[in-house]
């Protein structure tokens, strides 16, 4: 039984749509710039790509919970009409959604010298309840389209998107329901966050050329570009989806993951846990590694992950690894949303038979021997492979396949 | 599609009474540990000394607070009681978590300076450490389990409060009921003794004020401290985890859907013993968890089925646990004597 994808949406720093997006990535577009949305002075990484709301407010950016309740509704509501479907939608929502908490701006706002004088100050505030509380934005993001049942919130952080999309074909395979939607949601992009980033040494700080920041694969990589961004596939059941005659955009194919036993930050050295999550993915689908024509690389431009990538590239697929770029070139790196969205992108991808580029690459890495498509082009492949390694050591990768 | 059965290999709990199966055995009579001063006019139930010097090595130690702590020292006791230590490697791992701690002093300094916004935002760049990120996490409870107990299967990690423990048991039994797991490791941590988690629980209106009462006289919750895991397997084992269910919607219908998650469970055996894992009081029968270890939030559901499973091994003929959210969602689970 294969499972199909009917619905495709996604929101990136490249704009709004599926389609839009699409268009800006095969023409090699940045969409990271300098941060407008509150005050960098004197911070060390001063752009991402970001995805600013009409009620983003001077000294009152809207919350990450509340930008990913937004950024989720948005394409949902894409993939939900492009499926041909409608709330309430019969099947549970799978979504990766960042950490939530109360932010500076409302903690200041509730005009307390103290937490017990906080505390006190927001008891009983419901609307601050339903915006922090961590199953908040996806109970909403439930209510809003209807799912069934608790819906599904997970958080492998960099892996969780694609976490997502394996919970959710698990559940159909299990038989507990003919479709789902499975997504992914990221705002975390406020001061606090961006500073606990920066502390951890993980971003670039290219802040003299922002859209040259994201350069996975090259030389001069230097960190990776934080990012809002979503995207939501709606899965259902192949027979499913053609009995009601739905058109299909493509199939997920499989899924595996690995948890690393290394360390937090730092695959184990010899890349095993990665390439057992890619692997695994691989005979879940029921594909030898030469099926995949096409990879879309977890490729942060970290320094670490390029270089483990690579390896773990060269030991599964041989001396000849099939075409691997990195969207993050272009989007920067949408965390808990990145697989989601990359799965979107391999779906897409498959169905023009074009790869999207990895832009930036003015100085490739040698020693990483791979083709990193620095520029779109057209490309004959059936699979491809989307790799999500996450930060804590939870590594997911997911096999995407052409629609027949 | 077939269905194996699933049972209880291993627990571990940690939690106001200690760790460890014997010092819940008596949970039932066992006087509430409390602490009403620290965080007045809120009573919880701290969290026991416990001995994580001993279980988590100090370097992994370094890298955690006491959340993370609490949850990988349980997820260590549910390993060793299996006896499965050998077999980590292939264990699939579901937590339920929250957030880590903040740094509450850091936080405190700025709310009795109120900084403009490029005050605050180098007070930050002056006082995070680097370490408390990965602290705070989520996710990164599950990656200290597999560092510090070398788990190395599936790893994921589920938020929502309280429904987010029951769907992470519900999620690993059904796993391993449809052959997708052959060892799963579910559980979760709540570490109440954080003002950022007090903060966060008061937003819904019903923390209790004054002087520590029983669920049934209270109309708010008392949080309280705990961890538990569940190794979960196909067999063989004493405990059989024969039913869990999960459903979620608007608020008004929850006592009908809480009612139609048990339409599939297996009958009510004569001796049942019924717990209740919600945070408030409710007109159903059965233990109170929250009576003895205060609602412990993405645990408790967890730490219900952990209880249960032990109080079978002691010869209880069938438990039966039920739990609503305070916020949203239903849960029910059923446990049974292996055939």
């Amino acid at each position: 039984m294969r499972i199909a994808v009917t619905g495709i949406g996604m929101v990136t720093a490249l704009g709004w749509g599926a389609e839009a997006n699409w268009e800006a990535m095969l023409a090699g577009r940045s969409g990271v710039r300098p941060i407008t949305r509150f005050d960098t002075t004197g911070m060390r990484t001063r752009f991402a790509a970001s995805v600013d709301l009409p009620e983003d407010r001077p000294r009152h950016p809207v919350s990450v919970a509340e930008r990913s309740r937004r950024l989720g509704e948005a394409v949902i509501a894409e993939a939900l009409a492009q499926a041909g479907l409608e709330a309430p939608f019969p099947g549970p929502l799978c979504i990766g959604l960042p950490p939530v908490e109360i932010e500076w701006p409302q903690r200041l706002e509730l005009n307390a010298a103290d937490y017990p004088g906080l505390i006190e100050a927001a008891s009983g505030r419901l609307d601050l309840q339903a915006e922090f509380l961590f199953g908040g934005t996806a109970t909403r993001l439930a209510e809003r389209f209807g799912t069934r049942g608790v819906p599904q919130t997970v958080t492998t952080a960099c892996a969780s998107g694609s976490s997502a999309i394996q919970m959710a074909i698990e559940a159909i395979r299990r038989g507990e329901t003919d479709c789902a939607i499975a997504a992914g949601a990221e705002a975390s992009l406020q001061p606090e966050t961006l500073i606990r980033f920066s502390l951890l040494q993980a971003l670039s700080t290219r802040n003299d050329a922002a859209e040259k920041a994201s350069r996975p694969f090259t030389l001069s990589r230097d960190g990776f570009v934080m990012a809002d961004g979503a995207g939501a596939l709606v899965l259902e059941r192949e027979d499913h989806a053609r009995a009601r005659g739905a058109a299909i955009l493509g199939y997920v194919l499989g899924a595996g993951e690995a948890a690393d036993k290394f360390h937090r930050t730092r695959s184990t050295p010899d890349g095993s846990a990665i390439i057992r999550a890619m692997s695994r993915a691989i005979a879940d689908a029921g594909l030898e590694p030469s099926a995949i024509g096409y990879v879309n690389a977890h490729g942060t431009s970290t320094p670490e992950n390029d270089k483990m990538e690579a390896l773990a590239s060269h030991a599964l697929f041989g001396e000849a690894p099939p075409p691997i770029s990195s969207t993050k070139s272009m989007i920067g790196h949408t965390l808990s949303a990145a697989g989601a969205i990359e799965a979107a992108v391999c779906l897409l991808a498959l169905r023009d038979q074009m790869l999207p580029p990895t832009i930036n690459n003015e100085d490739p890495d040698p020693e990483l021997r791979l083709d990193t498509v620095p520029v779109a082009r057209k490309h004959r492949f059936e699979a491809a492979l989307s790799n999500s390694f996450g930060f804590g050591g939870q590594n997911v990768s997911v096999v995407l396949g052409r629609a027949d | 599609m077939t269905r194996r059965p699933v049972h209880v290999l291993g627990l571990g709990i940690a939690s106001s009474l200690g760790d460890g199966a014997e010092a819940h055995r008596g949970w039932r009579d066992a006087v509430p540990v409390l602490d009403e001063a620290r965080f007045a006019p809120h009573p919880l139930h701290p969290l026991a000394p416990l001995p994580f010097d001993k279980t988590i090595p100090r370097r992994e130690s370094r890298q955690m607070e006491n959340w993370q702590r609490l949850g990988t020292h349980a997820a260590g006791l549910a390993i060793a009681d299996a006896a499965l230590s050998e077999r980590v490697a292939e264990m699939d791992l579901v937590v339920a978590a929250g957030g880590g701690e903040r740094d509450a002093a850091l936080d405190a300094q700025i709310l009795a300076t109120r900084p403009d916004e490029a005050g605050l935002h180098a007070a930050l760049m002056n006082g995070l450490r680097p370490t408390l990120f990965l602290a705070q996490l989520s996710n990164l409870l599950a990656g200290s389990i597999s560092i510090v107990h070398g788990v190395g299967g599936s790893s994921r990690t589920l938020m929502g409060e309280e429904i987010a423990g029951a769907e992470a048991m519900r999620m690993a039994w059904a796993r391993v009921a449809a052959g997708s797991s052959t060892l799963a490791l579910a559980g979760g941590a709540f570490l109440a003794e954080r003002p950022e988690i007090l903060l966060l629980h008061a937003m819904g209106g019903r923390l209790h004020r004054g002087p520590w009462v029983p669920m049934d006289e209270r109309e708010g919750l008392v949080l309280g401290s705990a961890a538990a895991f569940l190794l979960l397997g196909p067999g063989p084992g004493m405990v059989q985890l024969t039913h869990v269910a999960t459903d979620q919607g608007p608020p008004e219908a929850s006592e009908a859907r809480l009612d139609a998650l048990l339409i599939d469970a297996p009958p009510a055996r004569p001796g049942a013993i019924e717990i209740w894992a919600g945070p408030f009081g409710t007109p159903r029968p059965g233990l109170r968890l929250a009576d003895q270890f205060g609602h412990t939030v993405e645990a408790a559901f967890p730490l219900a089925v952990a209880l249960g499973a032990m109080m079978l091994r002691d010869g209880a003929p069938q438990i039966r646990i039920a739990m609503r959210g305070a916020f949203r969602g239903e849960a029910v689970a059923v446990l049974e004597p292996s055939e």
